[in-house]
């Protein structure tokens, strides 16, 4: 456009230098001033809005869409996978199914949201999940720096190896190892782990890191690398879903402890509550021998503890004061079966995986589950 | 006179709204004023948000331990490394891969693009066929297409396919011996330099003296000569100080040598393959964007066929073909943040970790961009000189 001589440019410019000599008349001098004070207000407003929409708690806006959204894997046996009619299945999916069944006395008002191990803490963050139910290891920087809080741990584990010992027949141990390549999933606790572990150990390896579980276990699968490591009790689901399960050893060596276990955002001490007491009713429920086939006889129980976790002492003020009904803890062994059933339906006996309760049995019978009195 | 006074009478005509001048400045600065309100607003409310959440923020998390280990790294890292390095090595990771398929792309797209103007029909067809193939496919699917398709049905690397030299090839990737330099070497790498430094002096008289006299030179064969005969010449001097580190079979691996992982051989590959359809087409409209006077003249001249693609029709295509071919290379180094797919520790992978175990969302991405910017912008720099550089002088 410049130097090309346009016509009407330059009859804009020398009109609006004719027209600077004028002199402002009062008028249009109130008119700045009020668009100005318009923008101002404006700026004003949003901001205002802003401030207005974080105030609302979790558990309004949970009642208001009518449903969880609740985070869990990307699909790892036994803990949060689809079946084969699409169905999310696993501890970490029932967990969300008892939230919803405490909340709305319903436990099939959630929706999942498959998330991988990069993705899981942001969505938490962003509000776009209400719970992160996703085999995550509970540790003190994601509970202090990154804005967590978790509420307990549902399944204690820990990582392992696991190795094709058709192709590698002399390897019964971690520790001959060295030299190998291995396959991680990326921006877990395992990666860290494998590194202090290697190190330590004085032994080479070889990281073969994916963002996704099913990168890794196809890596794995097809050989790009020589040792898969994860939790143990993800070792036995993905060891299913490989294409011969027999060739493939979980080797003996436990490297770390990883206690997984839900987590909800900082700041809503009342949902906060909710979760962890709905983990805690999954326990005292086993505990007392509450079970999906029972609730119903175990309301007229004569024992004045099984009542009071029921919700049928007089005037119980147990489950209003959490935010949730009075039967709330019906709902949920309704809904799920206690902490027992849900396991073996899971991961246990009823399940492919056939995972022994181990530390996780409750403190009652040698294992670390142990809720607090509800009462 | 008149006619100002006129002006000056009409009431309405100069009002201060309808001043064309005053309304420019007046929208130009309300623009300025909402977008600024409008970043202010985007900080504040982050700021905001990541205080109501509890979640640390700020750049300090870059000098904490990393804990990770990384598979390529072209400078030193551990696990005990910072995270501030984990990233650097993630953008060294995406520079070399961005470089070497930026070359190869570059080789291909004009032996392809000139290939589409052979007079052969087959060289042709194949072309076209290739340029049509990789231009239609995302380059997604190119980078699987290497990964799963052609390298990991390679086989284990117990019965690793032998090549010349001790080379060897499997699904963990491509071994060959690695150079070990002893002492005195540094004489061949002095020869070297020496030996490009004459022969582009050789270059410069040849020409100079073409330009003079119009006789020519063999520079070709004399540089060649001064490239390769110094260094050999002090490789021997020096007692032949050049050893082989061989690939080896060890238990799981093969150790020793250089290794190319399959991560990054088929994401280098990918990315050459698919940018290099796109250049082709770039080549192929450049060369036709030059007159058809202008080879007809050259052939007047007596000019042989390759000389005249390389002397007249190349250099005039150029020109038009380089503004596209910046874009192009742009495309290519951020598609190589698709290496995140087939697990190639570039950028994005590994600042994404980062972004992870530290849960410092709002950084990490701020970190990606600002490196992507600056490698784009950087890249566009670098090309428009070139460009400048290739622009019709008149002499």
């Amino acid at each position: 456009m410049r130097g090309t001589g346009n016509g009407p440019g330059w009859e804009l410019r020398s009109r609006g230098k004719k027209d600077q000599g004028l002199p402002l008349e009062n008028r249009e001098k109130g008119l700045w001033v009020m668009k100005h004070i318009a923008i101002g207000i404006l700026g004003a407003a949003t901001l205002g809005l802003v401030a207005s929409a974080a105030s609302a708690t979790t558990l309004d806006t949970v009642k208001a869409k009518g449903f969880i959204q609740c985070g869990v894997s990307t699909g790892l046996a036994g803990f949060s996978a689809p079946d084969d009619k699409g169905d999310w299945q696993g501890i970490d999916a029932d967990f969300c199914r008892a939230v919803a069944a405490a909340v709305f006395g319903d436990g099939t008002k959630v929706k999942f949201t498959p998330l991988s191990a990069k993705e899981r803490f942001t969505a938490l963050q962003s509000g776009e999940i209400d719970i992160l139910s996703r085999n995550t290891t509970w540790t003190i920087n994601r509970d202090t720096a990154l804005g967590l809080n978790f509420i307990g741990v549902t399944y204690y584990d820990g990582q392992g190896f696991m190795i094709n010992a058709k192709k590698l027949p002399g390897v019964n141990s971690a520790l001959q190892l060295s030299g190998a390549a291995v396959c991680v999933q990326s921006g877990t606790t395992t990666e860290l782990n494998l590194a202090d572990y290697f190190k330590a150990n004085k032994m080479e390896y070889n990281p073969v890191v994916f963002e996704k579980l099913e990168e890794v276990n196809a890596a794995y699968d097809a050989g790009r690398c020589d040792v898969y490591t994860t939790d143990q009790s993800g070792l036995y689901g993905i060891r299913l879903t490989l294409g011969s399960p027999a060739d493939h050893v979980v080797l003996p060596e436990i490297i770390s402890k990883e206690p997984l276990g839900p987590a909800v955002r900082q700041g809503d001490d009342q949902w906060y509550h909710i979760v962890k007491w709905t983990y805690f009713a999954l326990l005292q429920a086993e505990e007392l021998g509450i079970t999906k086939a029972n609730v119903d006889e175990m309301k007229n129980s004569a024992s004045p503890e099984i009542k009071r976790v029921l919700g049928q002492e007089a005037d119980t003020k147990i489950g209003t004061d959490l935010g949730v009904s009075n039967d709330w803890v019906v709902n949920i062994v309704k809904a799920v079966g206690n902490y027992g059933e849900m396991f073996e339906r899971n991961v246990g006996s009823g399940s492919p995986l056939k995972i022994a309760r181990g530390i996780n049995a409750l403190w009652t019978k040698g294992g670390l589950q142990y809720a607090p009195p509800i009462r | 006179m008149a006619s100002q006074e006129v002006l000056r009478e009409e009431p309405s005509r100069g009002s201060f709204i309808n001043d064309p001048k005053v309304r420019g400045i007046f929208f130009q600065a309300l623009v300025v004023v909402v977008l600024v309100a409008g970043v202010w607003w985007i900080a504040h409310n982050v700021i905001d948000n990541l205080t109501r959440l509890h979640i640390a923020s700020g750049f300090g998390f870059l000098k904490g331990r990393a804990g990770f280990d990384i598979s390529e790294s072209a400078i030193a890292y551990s696990s005990d490394s910072t995270y501030g390095r984990a990233i650097l090595v993630g953008l060294l990771n995406t520079v070399i891969v961005a470089v070497v398929g930026i070359i190869t792309a570059t080789i291909i797209g004009f032996i392809i693009g000139i290939g589409r103007l052979s007079q052969n029909w087959l060289i042709r067809k194949i072309c076209t066929v290739y340029v049509e193939v990789f231009r239609n496919i995302p380059p997604l699917l190119v980078i699987f297409f290497w990964y799963s398709g052609v390298l990991a049905v390679l086989p284990a690397p117990r019965d690793s396919i032998n090549l010349p030299f001790g080379s060897f090839l499997n699904q963990r990737g491509f071994y060959f011996p690695r150079a070990v330099w002893g002492d005195g070497s540094w004489l061949i790498f002095v020869a070297l330099l020496v030996g490009i430094a004459m022969a582009w002096f050789v270059a410069r008289k040849a020409r100079q003296r073409q330009m003079a006299t119009g006789q020519q030179f063999p520079v070709l064969w004399t540089a060649l000569a001064l490239i390769v005969g110094l260094p050999l010449l002090a490789y021997a001097l020096s007692g032949f100080p050049l050893t082989f580190d061989y690939p080896k079979q060890s238990t799981f691996n093969l150790t020793g040598g250089f290794q190319v992982r399959p991560e990054f051989l088929s994401l280098y590959l990918a990315l050459s393959c698919y940018t290099a359809a796109f250049i082709a087409e770039i080549v192929r409209a450049g060369i036709r964007g030059v007159s058809r006077g202008q080879t007809e003249a050259a052939g007047a001249l007596g000019l042989r066929p390759g000389s005249i693609l390389r002397l007249v029709v190349v250099p005039q295509a150029m020109r038009i073909v380089i503004p596209p071919l910046t874009s192009q290379y742009l495309n290519l180094t951020k598609n190589s943040s698709l290496a995140i797919a087939i697990g190639y520790p570039d950028l994005t992978a590994t600042a994404g970790t980062v972004l992870n175990q530290t849960g410092q969302a709002v950084e990490g991405v701020v970190i990606m961009m600002v490196i992507y910017l600056a490698i784009s912008l950087l890249t566009s720099l670098v090309m428009n000189w070139f460009n400048a550089k290739m622009a019709l002088v008149e002499r």
